[in-house]
This record gives C-alpha cells, sequence and structure tokens, in this order.
C-alpha cells in the first residue's frame, strides 16, 4: 500500500482501491483477543483461590463436611447405643469386656474419643453434633437468603412510599433482642414440640424449630438491607432502562438484571450467616433448649461434660473444639469472600 | 442543627418506645400461646385450687383485658408474682439478680472496651509487625469461640487445675472469672474494629498535615487522631450490652452466679411465667435503651453525620 501511495498525487481525490481490499488471514488474526474475557464470577473466584487462609478454611470445611455427613453411615456405633460396661473411658481406651473380646481375637473398634457417662462412644456423639450445627447453619442461611432477597428486591426496585414503610419495619426487627425472642419462643413452643405429632419436628426439638422460625422472621433484615441498597444503585443502570422499555415485567427485571448482580452481596452475608446460626444454637442447646435428647448437638455435649469436668475434660475439648473449628473457618472464609468479591470493603 | 438534633432525639426515643412496646407484646402473646397454665403442670391439684390461683394471678380474664392489665402494671414496675419462688414479686427478684449481673456486665464492658481501644491502637500502629499478626491471630480465634466454651475452659484451667481462682461466684474474686470470659469476645471484636478504623483515620489528610507540620508523634496520635477512631466503637456499644447480657445467662450458670442470667434459666426450669417474661422485658429494656444510646452519642461524638 504505501509503494502505491508514493507515486500518487496527495491532493488526488482518486480512491485507492486496494484500501479496500478484504484482510488476508494474517491481518484477522491480529484482531483475535489475546486472553478469554474474565467475568466478575471468574476474577472474584481467582482472587479467592489466590487468599491461602480462605482456601485452607474452605478445605477444613469440606472435610468436616465430608465426616459429619459420610461417617456416620458405616461407623460401628451410633449416638443412642449405651454400653454401661464401658462408662466414661479415655480415648482409645477399652472396657474390660471389650478388652476380654480383643484377648480372644475378636476386633473392636477404638473409641476415638472415649465414651459418655452413658457409655455412649464420644466420637460419633460429636460427629452428630458437628452435622446438627452444619444443619442449622446451612438452612438458616438459606432461609435468610430467600426472605432477605425477595424483601430486600421488593423494597429497593418500587422505592417510595413501598420502600419507605418496608425500612421502617426492618430498623424496627433489626433492634429487636433477637437472642432472647429465640429463647422465648423455644421456651414457648417446647410442650407443643414434645407432644407433636410430626417426627421430623419431634427429632428437631424446640431450640432448632425455634431457631429456624426466628430465622425467618428476625434476622433477613441485613441481608434485605444490603440487597436493597445493591438494587437502588442497579435501578439507576441503562440496561435496566432498556429492559424496562421493551415491556419488561417488574418481576422478570429483578430476576434477570438485578439478582445476578447482587449475588457478592449475598455470599458475603450468606457466610456470615452460618457461623452465627451455630453460635446462636449451640447457645441454646447449652442451656437445655436445643435439640431433643438422645440427639446430641455441640452445645449440649459441652453442657454436659460440665458435670465430669475434673475428671474427664476431653469431654469437653472434643465438641468446643469442633465448634471452635467450625466458625473459625467459616469466619476466615466469610472474610476471604468478602475481599474477593468486594475488593473496596477490604479492610 | 441544635432544632435538627432534637427532631432527631425524639425520633430515635419514639422508635425506642415503640420496640419496647413491641417487645412486651411479643412476650405476652407468645407466652399466653401456650396451652398449659402455668399451675397444671405442678403437683396434682384440684381444679378449684387451679381455678382459685388462676383468680389470684388474674389469669380467669380474657386475654386482650389481660394485656392491658400487664401493660398498666408494668408501667408501675408491678411485674406480677413469680409462681416459680413463690413469695416474690417479680420486680424484687429481678433486681435482686440484676445487682450481680449489672456489677459483671458493666465490668466486663469497660473491659472489653479499654483493653480493646488499646489493642486496637497498637495493632494499628504496627500494622505488619509481628505484634499486630499475634493480635490479629488471637482476635480471630476468640471471636469463634462461644462464650460458654471460654467460661467451661477458663473455669476448667484456672479454678480446677490450677487452682488460681475461685469457681463458685458467691467466693471472694469469684466474679473475676466470669467477668473475663463475658469481656474477651467483646474485647476482640473492639480491637478488630478499632485497628480498622485507627488505619483508615492514619490514612487521613489532616494526619499528613499534622505530621508535616512536625508535631509529635505521641500528639498525632492522642490528640488528632485517637478521637476520631471511637466512633465505630460507640456504635458496637449497643450490641456489646446484648451480647453481654445474653452471655451472662451461661456465664453465671457455670459460675454459679445469682445473677439474673442464672434467674431466667432457672426461672425456664420451673415453667415460672410470669418471672420469664419480666425478666425477657427487662432485659430486652436495657438492650434497646443502650443502642438508643449509642446511637445518640454517636451523632454527638461525630457531628458530620446526616441526621436525616
Amino acid at each position: 500500500m504505501s509503494e502505491n501511495r508514493k507515486f500518487k498525487n496527495p491532493l488526488s481525490l482518486q480512491i485507492d482501491p486496494k484500501l479496500f481490499e478484504k484482510a488476508t488471514e494474517e491481518e484477522k488474526a491480529q484482531q483475535v483477543t489475546m486472553r478469554e474475557s474474565v467475568s466478575f464470577m471468574q476474577d472474584a473466584m481467582r482472587r479467592l483461590r489466590r487468599n491461602h487462609i480462605a482456601m485452607i478454611s474452605l478445605g477444613i470445611i469440606v472435610v468436616i463436611m465430608l465426616i459429619a455427613f459420610i461417617v456416620p453411615n458405616f461407623y460401628p456405633y451410633t449416638y443412642t447405643k449405651q454400653d454401661v460396661t464401658a462408662q466414661n473411658l479415655a480415648p482409645f481406651q477399652y472396657s474390660a469386656k471389650e478388652q476380654a473380646k480383643i484377648d480372644k481375637g475378636f476386633k473392636v473398634f477404638p473409641h476415638i474419643m472415649g465414651t459418655d457417662a452413658l457409655g455412649r462412644d464420644y466420637a460419633i456423639r460429636v460427629i452428630y453434633g458437628t452435622r446438627i450445627s452444619l444443619l442449622v447453619g446451612i438452612f438458616s442461611a438459606l432461609i435468610v437468603i430467600v426472605i432477605g432477597i425477595i424483601y430486600g428486591s421488593i423494597s429497593g426496585y418500587f422505592g417510595g412510599k413501598v420502600d419507605m414503610v418496608m425500612m421502617r419495619i426492618v430498623d424496627i426487627i433489626y433492634s429487636l433482642p433477637d437472642v432472647l425472642i429465640v429463647i422465648l419462643l423455644s421456651v414457648a413452643i417446647k410442650d407443643w414440640v414434645s407432644t407433636s405429632n410430626s417426627p421430623l419436628i419431634a427429632r428437631l426439638g424446640a431450640g432448632m424449630v425455634s431457631i429456624f422460625i426466628v430465622f425467618g422472621l428476625l434476622y433477613w433484615v441485613s441481608m434485605a438491607r444490603q440487597v436493597r441498597g445493591q438494587i437502588l444503585s442497579i435501578k439507576q443502570q441503562e440496561y435496566v432502562l432498556a429492559s424496562k422499555a421493551i415491556g419488561a415485567s417488574p418481576a422478570r427485571i429483578i430476576r434477570k438484571h438485578m439478582i445476578p448482580n447482587c449475588v457478592s452481596v449475598i455470599i458475603i452475608i450468606a457466610a456470615m450467616q452460618i457461623p452465627s446460626a451455630i453460635f446462636t444454637e449451640s447457645f441454646l442447646s447449652f442451656l437445655g433448649l436445643g435439640v431433643s435428647i438422645p440427639m446430641p448437638s455441640l452445645g449440649s455435649l459441652a453442657s454436659d461434660a460440665r458435670t465430669g469436668l475434673r475428671s474427664y475434660p476431653y469431654q469437653l475439648i472434643f465438641p468446643a473444639l469442633s465448634i471452635f473449628l467450625i466458625v473459625l473457618s467459616f469466619n476466615l472464609l466469610g472474610n476471604g469472600l468478602r475481599d474477593a468479591f468486594d475488593p473496596k470493603l477490604r479492610s | 442543627m441544635n432544632d435538627k438534633f432534637l427532631t432527631y432525639l425524639l425520633k430515635r426515643f419514639l422508635m425506642a418506645l415503640l420496640t419496647i412496646f413491641l417487645v412486651v407484646a411479643i412476650t405476652f402473646f407468645v407466652m399466653h400461646a401456650i396451652p398449659a397454665s402455668p399451675f397444671s403442670s405442678e403437683k396434682a391439684k384440684s381444679d378449684a385450687v387451679i381455678a382459685a390461683l388462676e383468680a389470684k394471678y388474674g389469669f380467669d380474664k380474657p386475654v386482650p383485658i389481660q394485656f392491658l392489665n400487664y401493660l398498666w402494671n408494668i408501667l408501675h414496675f408491678d411485674f406480677g408474682l413469680s409462681t416459680g419462688w413463690v413469695g416474690n414479686t417479680v420486680i424484687d427478684l429481678i433486681i435482686g439478680g440484676f445487682s450481680y449481673s449489672a456489677r459483671i456486665g458493666l465490668t466486663a464492658g469497660m473491659i472489653a472496651l479499654f483493653f480493646g481501644v488499646i489493642l486496637g491502637s497498637i495493632a494499628a500502629l504496627q500494622r505488619g509487625k509481628a505484634l499486630d499478626k499475634v493480635i490479629q491471630v488471637l482476635t480471630t480465634a476468640l471471636v469463634a469461640m462461644p462464650s460458654f466454651v471460654l467460661a467451661t475452659i477458663l473455669l476448667l484451667v484456672f479454678a480446677l487445675q490450677l487452682g488460681w481462682l475461685p469457681s463458685m461466684g458467691n467466693q471472694p474474686g469469684g466474679l473475676i472469672l466470669p467477668i473475663i470470659s463475658l469481656s474477651l469476645y467483646p474485647m476482640a471484636y473492639v480491637t478488630r474494629l478499632q485497628r480498622s478504623s485507627m488505619l483508615d483515620v492514619l490514612g487521613q489528610d489532616y494526619i499528613r498535615t499534622a505530621r508535616a507540620k512536625g508535631v509529635k508523634n505521641s500528639k498525632v496520635i492522642f490528640k488528632h487522631a485517637l478521637k476520631n477512631t471511637l466512633t465505630p466503637v460507640i456504635t458496637y456499644a449497643g450490641p456489646m450490652m446484648a451480647y453481654i447480657l445474653t452471655g451472662s445467662m451461661v456465664v453465671e450458670n457455670i459460675f454459679s452466679v445469682p445473677g439474673l442470667g442464672r434467674l431466667f434459666t432457672n426461672s425456664m426450669l420451673r415453667t415460672d411465667y410470669m418471672m420469664i417474661m419480666g425478666v425477657t422485658i427487662f432485659l430486652a429494656t436495657i438492650i434497646i435503651l443502650m443502642n438508643f444510646i449509642a446511637d445518640i452519642l454517636y451523632k454527638v461524638v461525630d457531628p458530620r453525620v446526616d441526621l436525616s
């Protein structure tokens, strides 16, 4: 091209046809993007993966979950089976009966964490307790996510008077002392739960049912506030206006445009909610308002361990360590998620 | 400004009153939704005795009337008669227990705020150094520890194993362990708040200006920075009180302190409904008022905060 130009009069209006030739393969290759475009989600996940503490926490959570949900299926002991000859054994200690069996050449599975005052294998009870804690955490987070998103997005989307009324309600709920109300409810529904015909409710116990009720009634407010704030800012975006212009319904706009943009806020708050629910459940169980016996929970195990604290301190240490590990891992993962999804919030 | 502040104060106060009213209503109706009468669960009594007892405690009237009566009575600090501790009024029991809980709670709160602010500031000033890392690790661990675990471990180590401190709250020095168990979690929380708030303030322009003028480092920190770092800590005072008061329920049980928290858990065991209602309303009122005070203080301390 440049060679031809040399001979052309610079003032000539004659069009050089070569400028309109099809691009060669080589030229096309230059236009291909070298890097794949990275979505917000991928970017956040990459940041998360680089955060070692968060990844280790995630690993610990996965391991604990696997143990809690898989091990009970093939563990040789159950959490209800009592053995009066094997009370308060130390970890890896065998009762006289079991020792005799071993001497005869039978194999006896060791009590990894010993046994409790009723001769129940402690390891499986701690595993069950962990399972309860995890279930409470996860279900509470789900309740909070669902209600918080629906409430927050309606309030933020419609704005104006609707928003004002809905947010006043949130303000009031926010200032209610939540733990007191959980306790009150679990006291009140204790009778109802113990006489309930539904096996599920009877098994869950007053504490669990009231935790779920209270999470459904009270705990979603911070999620709703955050989602509303996010929606308010997304509402100003052009693509929402465009969507409205082509006649999309509010439900569709909320579902397709707004909620996907709130994902980061939702993930962060959900991750923070899980440890707080686990805390509340163990607190209630410790007060005797949690799961119904013989179902163990980490709180009730720690509470039971108090009677023999001087002689059998490990009965406190194992459930305490379990709660500590779970809550610590979720806290650290939550921090990691916050840093990954919302770099502005990093402290 | 002053007018605006008064309006805000009034609005916020009415809001607190409304919340207290709601708590009273929730407490009352939840407790009255229980099918069993507080007397039916006790040892065999004839119907006539139960009816007489119900009449005595006013349970024979329609529920809305009972509610209005209850509301009227608690406005006069009359929370009714205890059925679990016969012969005592609820308010006397509450005041008796609260004298212990208030002492423990206030001391724990003070310790948490004082050491939290100091540790948080040190961590921020030593950012990235060994001391900062130690403080960060410790506070992260403490925030993951429920109060009852912490209290039981302290009991095990310092009272049972080492024997340094008494395990019962009524012995001399017996309130030390309960106070420590209640203050560690909020202290760790305050430390983290203070650290990030201090880091934030130290990055501000006016700190750089002060340093550029050659102001001494200690003066920069105490005179220019510290005051402005305290606002997030003040907002935490309300939730902290809620944590300490509910936490005292387990801690007082573990260390056998005859405080309000232990009274509350005992009244649950004795199904003393008047007591449960009374203590719930009492604790909730304190928590709500603390939140109110913290909110107002926050605006007083930081006049830049928008009041609308």
